[in-house]
């Protein structure tokens, strides 16, 4: 009680010299380290009809498309314990540009961290599309189409709805579940050089760590391979894998970048944050990035955007552009309900179903950034801190996300819901 | 790269990390790193250390040159050909991109 209570009037003392707090949490309960023991870890999810574990629990409010942005936040206005997630497309889309809308969209409802969906388009054909893709987990969604009845009779018949499932939601219990059941992400933004020498391998550790405890993995971001992609290649399970992704990241190189690109790219990729923090070529950043995915897993499956990994436990690669928001929200559409977030130069980005958890070794961005920051590895940089620890202190972090703790994203509002466009709508 | 005799394995804090025993660039982990600094360095790989006379002011994060390099040697860091010295850099000095190009895109 009284190492807390001090700890917390240190804070408010001095808030604009924060640091991560929970680092000073994690060595409190030494003893309850999910870390020391990878393999009986476990935590407390809402495993749901398909035999998925979520670790949130969230009503969505979906739009089919931006029409239907406006009744989905007065739904959210309305019900309490609802989360709305507006977006900017779904209108006069076509061929894979609408397939990978549809697979993000279904994807997003279908995640275990969402316990029940009310989904609103303009019209009932598509927004029936939605309905009957999420209806597939057994989960509880329902739809509702505009036209012919307007927002407003819409928008009171889908509050009675989300008002049902919000009630049926919060009464669903938790259970213990391995730590096999966690599907976690990557994905890092606003990278420094110290990325990868200490947030990016941090992931990779924790990657060593837990895939061999049988959970599932995922790393993308395209185009930011290009300068390691010799490296990314020998890292697939197997010669028809490793040209399987080869063929993604070439179409990248020359369907999106050669294809649009009117300089080197030098004032994008590096972004200007990277540049800022050190990092000069795409080269030098790539080989930073791919630092997340540690030194012992191959990744068994090169996905597309948005698709859910079907080759059981392991790692994944996914096509995916490396703009934050857009990364991430891809990978919760496919399944994903944990993200581990390396940055450096502190990008703050959250998404609104999926806990966002942020690692910095930048003592400068620690310490002036702090709130953003959910575990600290700068003693990394300092050699005060070993990889394997840091990988340690992420693993707890993970678990104690899982088990209900609000990231810093979360906490701070950020719920960037980003959705891919290939190209542009008939 | 010689060994630090009083840095015992790194326990002293580093000015500078390197990744790999081939890099000719390491990366400025501390705040404040100012020009005309004996420098002390630690290569992550191996934990050998090494020292280098720091040239310029060094912000956090950012690349000083191990060796000295000419306009259109490869900078190697990780280990890993990072991309191409476009203008002269002398050992201790800032390499970004003023001096270092991609050989992509």
């Amino acid at each position: 009680m009284s190492e807390t209570a001090s700890m917390l009037d240190h804070e408010i003392a001095t808030p604009f010299v924060g640091g991560a707090p929970d680092q000073f949490a994690t060595q409190a309960l030494p003893a309850g380290r999910p870390s020391a023991d990878p393999k009986a870890a476990t935590f407390m999810g809402w495993r749901r009809e398909n035999g998925r574990v979520g670790v949130r629990n969230h009503v969505v409010l979906l739009p089919l498309d931006d029409l239907s942005n406006a009744s989905c936040e007065a739904v959210a206005n309305v019900v309490k314990g609802t989360v709305a997630l507006p977006h900017a497309y779904g209108r006069l889309q076509f061929g894979e540009d609408l397939e990978v809308f549809f697979r993000t969209l279904i994807g997003i409802g279908s995640n275990p961290n969402v316990a029940a969906v009310v989904v609103i388009g303009i019209e009932d054909q598509w927004t029936n599309r939605i309905v009957e893709g999420i209806a597939k987990t057994g989960k509880p969604v329902v739809g509702f189409g505009i036209e012919g009845h307007g927002d407003i009779a819409t928008i009171a018949k889908a509050s009675y709805q989300a008002k049902r499932f919000v009630q049926w939601a919060t009464e669903l219990p938790r259970e213990e579940c391995p730590v096999s059941d966690l599907w976690i992400s990557t994905k890092c933004g606003e990278s420094d050089t110290t990325t990868g020498l200490s947030s990016c391998p941090t992931v990779g550790n924790l990657y060593d760590k837990l895939i061999p405890q049988g959970i599932y993995g995922v790393f993308g971001e395209t185009s930011e391979i290009t300068g390691a992609e010799h490296l990314c290649r020998e890292r697939a399970a197997s010669p028809e894998i490793a040209d399987k992704w080869y063929a993604m990241w070439k179409a990248y190189q020359d369907d999106v970048i050669e294809a649009h690109k009117t300089d080197d790219l030098s004032d994008s990729q590096p972004t200007k944050g990277n540049i800022l923090g050190g990092l000069t070529t795409i080269e030098e950043k790539a080989l930073g990035n791919l630092e997340k995915i540690g030194h012992d897993s191959r990744y068994i499956d090169a996905l597309q955007p948005a698709e859910a990994p079907a080759k059981g436990p392991g790692l994944y690669y996914m096509d995916t552009s490396s703009a934050a928001a857009e990364c991430v929200t891809l990978m919760a559409a496919a399944g994903y309900v944990v993200h581990t977030f390396p940055t450096g130069q502190g990008n703050v980005i959250g998404n609104p179903i999926v806990p966002v958890i942020k690692i910095s070794g930048n003592p400068r961005t620690v310490r002036t950034m702090g709130e953003h920051i959910d575990v600290d590895v700068s003693g990394v940089l300092t050699r005060e801190m070993t990889i394997p620890q840091a990988g340690d202190a992420l693993i707890d972090m993970v678990i104690r996300t899982a088990n209900g703790r609000l990231t810093a994203a979360e906490s701070l509002g950020h719920r960037e819901f980003v959705l891919t466009k290939l190209y542009r709508s008939a | 790269m010689s060994s630090h005799a009083a840095a015992g394995g790194g326990r002293v804090k580093p000015h500078l990390l390197a990744h790999s025993p081939q890099d000719n660039v390491a990366v400025a982990v501390i705040e404040g790193l100012s020009a005309d600094t004996e420098a002390f360095g630690v290569i992550t790989e191996d934990d050998s250390t090494f020292a280098v006379h720091v040239l310029h002011d060094i912000p956090i994060g950012h690349k000083v040159a191990l060796t000295d390099l000419k306009a259109g040697d490869t900078a190697i860091k990780y280990g890993q050909d990072i991309g191409k010295i476009v203008r002269d850099v002398a050992r201790g000095e800032h390499v970004h991109v003023q001096n270092l190009k991609t050989k992509r895109w």
